[in-house]
């Protein structure tokens, strides 16, 4: 069957299926189980509203609960188990986690996590604090923020694609055509470089394609908390003859602390997760590995699933801290 | 008044540049990738984009008619002609017979050719050779020119990757898989999620509270860890790799943020209108289809545009669950990946493929960019 024919039934089998299962579960309930008639039409009713919310929440529930929860207890399984010639497996115990540790590209990948996770959270919220700050009252600032907005739209390859051109080398004599090597020569640098192999430093080259999509999300998310800030606190401290400098952060941050530590998380769980840019552009060599990225080298590549397991286990625990403070936090709200 | 700059103009002048340039620092990247698209191969590895712009001075290499054109004025043979090819101009600043003295002679001067005759070459590529005896040889003389050229651009890579490029080059049909996976993959989580959200918004039952959290915190769980065991699933109820598995996995990965986005907004629909409906007599199923469902729209819209460029944009999901050892199924990204490992050096076909893989979402992006920033709040702004 062509592709296009079975989206489209797809679609149509989807929608329809849904609308369907909702309304004739809806209508079932109602009419055949409990019907609202017949002398015991309340202990009916109540029963009926009881059930209902089951019926609305069921095919979302058994969707997470197949596609999200149990691959979290699968995965643990996994990572504590060997796969067996035919099909099977056994309990190895911690020897997955043992291997692993032993891995020295296990810890360079653990290494470079780290630094991504405390630069691209803190340079992209910096910059994002900065352009909704500089954009705040000015007139073409809509147009501004939506120029600086646009990397989030732009696939992860597709930014890799972006920025290869950008760090682009040509021999040594002849033209650039890489902007940065460009620059650089310029500027009195002798040789181009080839700034993706160079250790160490293009672990940053590759920060710097995060922190470009990431930068956009902070300033619309800072910028929308700046406009919530009362005018009268910032008119006081006018009054008191405060600085600019002085009323940016000692009056505005510190009201926009909460959002700050939000968009800080949202993006730490997606430098957690990074795994297109580096795969696209270098996979891991250079001193490059990165936990996501090491965690598919194992899966899809040497089919130690065991280790790959393991790996994914130490990005769930690394996100966990954040996944209990949502909660907690989503609770409070509630309340 | 509250400006960070106050009234001083200095600060003021200050701040619109830093704006200007930090716009400029933030476009730089993706307008070289445009821009480059529409060059050559040629030109794109011999100059930087940013030249593409302006008129460049380039060496070329170019050849007068064949001898065989040649024309008898007189008692001399002539051959005349344009150097450049029809569709191409620029200005000569100076030429040479000799690969080793290319810049020879300035624009309009005559020289005595080597094999004998005079040639002259003018400033717009028009030449004029002469020799009282007939040229001979089956191929024109080869000249060296300095010029000026104008920018030029062309379609040919977007003609090449979109229509007649061959297996690796083309893109079209990964284009049109990459379409295949993202409707359905956007539209169905919407329905499932907003049946659940309206249950968790507005039904009052036991557990609510904790199923909200479990949806909270699924909403960070890492997708990477549902890779292994869902492909064994999938691969254990007979769907193994294809668009089912594919459109199956983005609803699972999509509905945490469905939900929750969706939730969040019907929570501040106006309880009135519900309580007034339910006394009314209507049923729960018709409050949600008649009531909150068209309320909804904007968080629904919200939804669509996330779940859209993410499934557009995604390459994990789509190489784990969908591409098999065929390819027929290839997704943009994937096939986009492959190019930058085997085609590395092929700015102008990557370039392309490049822009055509990020143009439809860019122009999702700037077209709802309105309903993007209302559910980016809303998903994050506690």
């Amino acid at each position: 069957m062509h592709p296009a024919l079975q989206a489209g039934l797809t679609i149509v089998l989807g929608v329809g299926g849904c609308v369907g299962y909702f309304f004739f579960s809806n209508l079932i309930l109602d009419r055949l189980i409990f019907p609202p008639k017949g002398k015991h039409i309340a202990r009916n009713i109540r029963r009926a509203n009881m059930l209902r919310p089951w019926l609305f929440l069921f095919p979302a529930l058994a969707a997470l609960a197949i596609y999200l929860a149990y691959p979290v207890f699968e995965t643990l399984r996994l990572s504590v188990t060997e796969r067996t010639v035919g099909g099977g497996s056994v309990f190895v115990g911690a020897a997955n986690y043992q291997q692993m540790l032993a891995e020295q590209k296990f810890w360079e990948a653990l290494r470079n996590n780290f630094v991504w996770l405390l630069v691209v959270p803190a340079a992209s919220t910096a910059f994002g604090l900065l352009a909704a700050q500089l954009t705040d009252r000015l007139k073409w600032g809509n147009l501004a923020k939506s120029l600086i907005f646009m990397p989030m739209a732009i696939s992860f390859v597709g930014a890799a694609v972006i920025w290869k051109l950008v760090y682009d080398a040509r021999p040594e004599g002849t033209d650039q055509i890489g902007i940065l090597n460009a620059i650089y020569i310029f500027f009195g640098g002798d040789a181009p470089q080839q700034w993706l192999t160079l250790p160490v430093w293009n672990n940053f080259f590759l920060m710097a394609v995060l922190v470009w999509i990431q930068t956009g999300f902070a300033m619309v998310i800072l910028s929308a908390a700046l406009r919530g800030i009362p005018e009268e606190t910032v008119e006081a401290a006018i009054v008191d003859g405060a600085g600019p400098f002085q009323i940016f952060f000692k009056i505005k941050v510190p009201q926009i602390m909460g959002t700050i530590v939000v968009v800080w998380t949202t993006i730490t769980i997606v430098v957690l997760k990074v795994f297109d840019i580096v795969f696209a552009m270098t996979n891991g060599q250079w001193e490059t590995q990165v936990l996501a990225n090491y965690m598919y080298d194992k899966l899809f590549r040497a089919n130690d699933w065991g280790v790959g397991s393991a790996s994914a286990m130490v990005i769930m625990a690394l996100v966990t801290p954040i996944l209990i403070w949502n909660i907690y936090n989503a609770r409070k709200e509630m309340r | 008044m509250s400006t960070i700059a106050g009234e001083k103009p200095a600060l003021i002048w200050a701040l619109r540049l830093s704006v200007v340039l930090l716009v400029g620092l933030w476009l730089f990247p993706t307008v070289g990738l445009f821009v480059s698209s529409f060059r050559s191969a040629d030109q794109i590895a011999t100059s930087g984009w940013w030249k593409a712009l302006f008129p460049s001075e380039q060496n070329l290499t170019l050849r007068t008619a064949a001898p065989e054109t040649q024309v008898a004025a007189g008692d001399l043979f002539v051959i005349e002609g344009q150097l450049f090819a029809a569709g191409e101009s620029g200005e000569i600043t100076a030429w040479g017979t000799s690969a080793r003295d290319v810049a020879a002679f300035a624009a309009g001067t005559t020289t005595t050719l080597r094999k004998g005759g005079q040639l002259t070459v003018e400033a717009d590529g028009s030449y004029r050779m002469t020799h009282d005896a007939p040229f001979e040889g089956r191929r024109g003389t080869r000249i060296f020119v300095t010029a000026v050229t104008p920018p030029s651009f062309s379609l040919d890579n977007y003609r090449t990757v979109l229509i007649s490029g061959g297996a690796t080059d083309n893109l079209a049909k990964a284009f049109f898989n990459t379409l295949t996976v993202t409707i359905p993959a956007t539209i169905i989580p919407i329905l499932i999620a907003a049946f659940a959200a309206y249950a968790l918004a507005w039904m009052e039952f036991p557990g609510r509270a904790l199923l909200v959290a479990a949806v909270v915190g699924l909403l960070v769980v890492p997708l990477q860890l549902a890779l292994i065991p869902l492909l064994k699933v999938h691969n254990e109820i007979g769907i193994g790799k294809g668009y089912l598995g594919v459109w199956l996995a983005h609803t699972g990965f999509g509905l945490p943020m469905a939900i929750y986005l969706l939730r969040n907004y019907m929570v501040g629909l106006p309880r009135d209108i519900i309580e007034n409906a339910r006394v009314d007599g209507a049923t729960d199923f018709q409050i949600f289809t008649r009531i909150i469902l068209p309320l909804s729209f904007p968080a629904i819209a919200s939804f669509a545009i996330f779940q859209f460029l993410w499934t557009w944009n995604d390459l994990l999901v789509s190489m784990v669950f969908l591409i098999d050892s065929t390819g027929e199924t290839t997704v943009m990204t994937k096939q986009i990946v492959e190019m930058l490992g085997t085609r590395g050096g092929n700015w102008e076909i990557l370039a392309t493929s490049a822009f055509v893989s990020i143009a439809v979402p860019l122009a999702v992006f700037f077209a709802m960019q309105k309903y993007l920033v209302r559910g980016l709040l809303a998903g994050s702004v506690k």
